[in-house]
């Protein structure tokens, strides 16, 4: 199933990262401006962290299961 | 996945759905832009995806068991994940807040053992004798009969219950976001169509696979935040104590699993714990798991029978991990969801929270758990993880029929010679078909609610007589063709009759679920158990009585006539045996914990 076509551990990792990095940079938004949601528990900045943590965990499988690289 | 889900969920929406199809009620959560990408992002990525394996889906064995060549993995995260429809996380997660962690009984007794049972004992025989659906086995092991009983069946039912549950989704959505019911249904129906007609079951699996990340990645932060907020399981606990103890949560055993199940009356879902072991951890979960189509299709896909065996046992571990995410926040809603006024809000049942009320109902306490915790993007997120949960259930749905249709009903009675190609243009207008049967199913619900109870029951009626013909076909060589035959039909109608009874006479509870004190999921675990015991009675009957298979006739499809293939020694950490030992001590370990 790798060889040759795209895995799908590597829409995945497109999927992730996507997502990760617009919700980390959001979050670092709200840290730069102050603006936060009105939500609670907003102190944890959980989009920053959780968006970070989808945003390495995307990389990651972009980076294993890049497209001719398990060929 | 419809068979296991909570009666809180379709049995409320019908009575609600009118109401919320006439007035426009203020929604749960309102998208920010960024949400809005975030979905629509998913959108672009499941089409993206279609296109791009309609490639690889050029003969039958590609388009409908995805060429064999899926990864233990793989096959085992959408054999999980083609269950975890967001109706399900919904309704159990309301479940957890209405009756308490008894919920969980349905991802751990009502799904692991008959997991393992799958992966270990029963996959061997599917996979060996290479068929492409669970009505195929019974033609292979019973003959044409059985066959066509179960494959009409399977198919109807398929579709139908994919409208249900379409109907079911695009309600939710506009409760939760006001959205049009009819962009609901059209939008999601559309993108589900394209990507499985386009590239088949690998098509489906790929999104079950994206559908799972998306869901641990959008739901997984809810209990996380919710036990911080609670101060942890202890802090939630005491709160919950102490709530129950000033009046404002009903009194009850919401930590405990097993504790309130020695009586019908101890407990507010009705069981007993017999019920729980036999009806739900046998007759029901074994009928599911083990012989619909829509779930044994995902690993019949595996790339070798380790992998097939593998997949079942790989899921196991997810399945018993998925409370964290469904049960855990409903739990924690008894806790944390406070009315803008600072008092502890309170659920409702479904056709109480009517628009205008200003209530919510227990199948809300997800959605308002990630209002309450999750900021823009996080937000989209969550409710891409819905929204793909109901995509990749109906796209489930789809595929299985497409594939049933096709091998199972076209070509034994409409077309038997016609060239590969030709199946594969069968198939994909088969899904597309399904999907507008689905739709009409979905339009038929919304003028008459009352039908969704009736399909819900329909499904109930077909999957544990099934369990009982299967079984003793895979165990038990003696059974002959009438046998399976006879056992299939008289099972499903002891099921109708059962039910029949009840509805007609609601006195005839006591009789069926043997307490006057059960209640609905009560009578659906032993209708279950009763019509397992009836298939499988009938079957032996009638098979003493007619002329069996040979030894040879029964090759691959029967304990005692099949010699599997002998495995490659792998390390033990690649071992399916040193897995699924695992999973059962965790199985009980988590049971004896939450006793």
């Amino acid at each position: 199933m790798h060889s040759g076509h795209i895995s799908i551990w590597f829409f995945n990792g497109v999927l992730l990262t996507i997502y990760g990095a617009l919700i980390a940079a959001y979050g670092i938004f709200e840290l730069i401006t102050h603006q936060h949601a009105n939500v609670v528990l907003w102190n944890l900045h959980a989009p920053v962290w959780w968006g970070g943590i989808m945003l390495a965990a995307g990389l990651f499988y972009c980076f294993k299961f890049w497209p001719g690289r398990n060929s | 996945m419809v068979g296991l889900l909570p009666g809180t969920v379709l049995n409320g929406l019908p009575h609600a759905a009118p109401a919320l199809l006439g007035l426009s009620a203020p929604s749960l959560a309102h998208l920010s832009g960024l949400d809005i990408a975030v979905i629509a992002i998913y959108f672009v990525m499941v089409i993206w995806i279609g296109f791009y394996l309609k490639g690889q889906a050029n003969t039958s064995e590609e388009f409908f068991m995805a060429g064999r060549e899926m990864t233990a993995w793989i096959a085992g995260l959408s054999f999980v994940s083609a269950n975890l429809g967001s109706l399900e996380l919904m309704g159990w997660a309301g479940s957890a807040y209405q009756y308490g962690i008894l919920a969980a009984h349905w991802y751990w007794i009502g799904a692991i053992p008959a997991m393992l049972f799958l992966g270990i004992v029963m996959m061997p025989f599917y996979y060996v004798c290479k068929t492409h659906s669970v009505p195929g086995y019974l033609k292979l092991r019973y003959g044409q009969g059985a066959s066509i009983v179960s494959a009409f069946s399977f198919a109807f039912m398929t579709v139908l219950m994919s409208g249900v549950n379409m109907f079911a989704m695009a309600v939710v959505m506009k409760v939760v976001l006001g959205w049009n019911l009819h962009f609901s249904i059209i939008v999601s129906s559309l993108a589900v169509a394209a990507y499985v007609a386009l590239g088949g079951l690998r098509s489906a699996i790929f999104n079950e696979v994206l559908q799972f990340v998306l869901i641990w990645g959008g739901a997984l932060l809810v209990p996380i935040l919710g036990l911080i907020e609670a101060g942890g399981w202890t802090g939630f606990k005491a709160q919950l104590e102490k709530n129950m103890a000033a009046g404002v949560i009903a009194p009850g055993d919401y930590t405990h699993m097993w504790h309130s199940l020695g009586h019908f009356s101890d407990n507010p879902m009705g069981i007993h714990w017999t019920g729980i072991v036999f009806g739900l951890g046998f007759a029901i979960s074994f009928g599911y798991w083990t012989t619909d189509f829509l779930v044994v299709q995902r690993v019949l896909a595996a790339n070798s029978l380790r992998s097939a065996r593998m997949a079942p046992v790989i899921g196991s571990f997810f399945k018993m991990a998925v409370p964290f995410i469904v049960i855990l926040p409903g739990l924690l809603g008894l806790v944390v969801l406070h009315d803008p006024n600072g008092s502890l809000m309170h659920l409702v049942p479904q056709n109480l929270a009517v628009p205008g009320s200003g209530l919510h109902s227990y199948n809300e306490v997800l959605p308002l758990m990630m209002v309450r915790y999750l900021a823009p993007g996080l937000l989209g997120l969550g409710i891409t993880a819905l929204i793909a949960g109901f995509m990749s259930g109906m796209a489930g749905n789809v595929s299985a029929f497409s594939a049933v249709w096709t091998y199972d009903i076209y070509q034994p009675l409409i077309n038997k010679n016609a060239k590969d190609e030709h199946y594969v243009v069968v198939g994909r207008w088969a899904t597309i078909l399904g999907v507008i049967v689905s739709i009409g199913t979905a339009y038929m619900v919304m003028s008459a609610a009352g039908i969704m109870d009736y399909v819900q029951a329909l499904f109930s009626f077909f999957i544990s007589p099934l369990l009982g013909v299967v079984l003793l076909g895979m165990f038990w060589m003696r059974a002959t063709r009438a046998g399976g035959f006879w056992g299939l039909l008289i099972g499903t109608l002891s099921s109708i009759g059962l039910w029949a009874w009840v509805k007609a006479d609601p006195h005839a509870l006591r009789y069926v679920a043997l307490s006057p004190d059960a209640k609905d999921m009560a009578e659906n675990m032993y209708r279950a158990l009763w019509s397992v015991i009836v298939a499988i009675l009938v079957n032996v009957i009638v098979s003493l009585f007619t002329t069996p298979k040979t030894a040879a006739e029964l090759d691959g499809v029967a304990y005692g006539a099949t010699k599997l293939p002998e495995e490659e020694p792998v390390p033990i950490y690649k071992n399916e045996y040193f897995w699924m030992v695992i999973a059962a001590v965790l199985f009980v370990a988590l049971n004896i914990l939450f006793f």
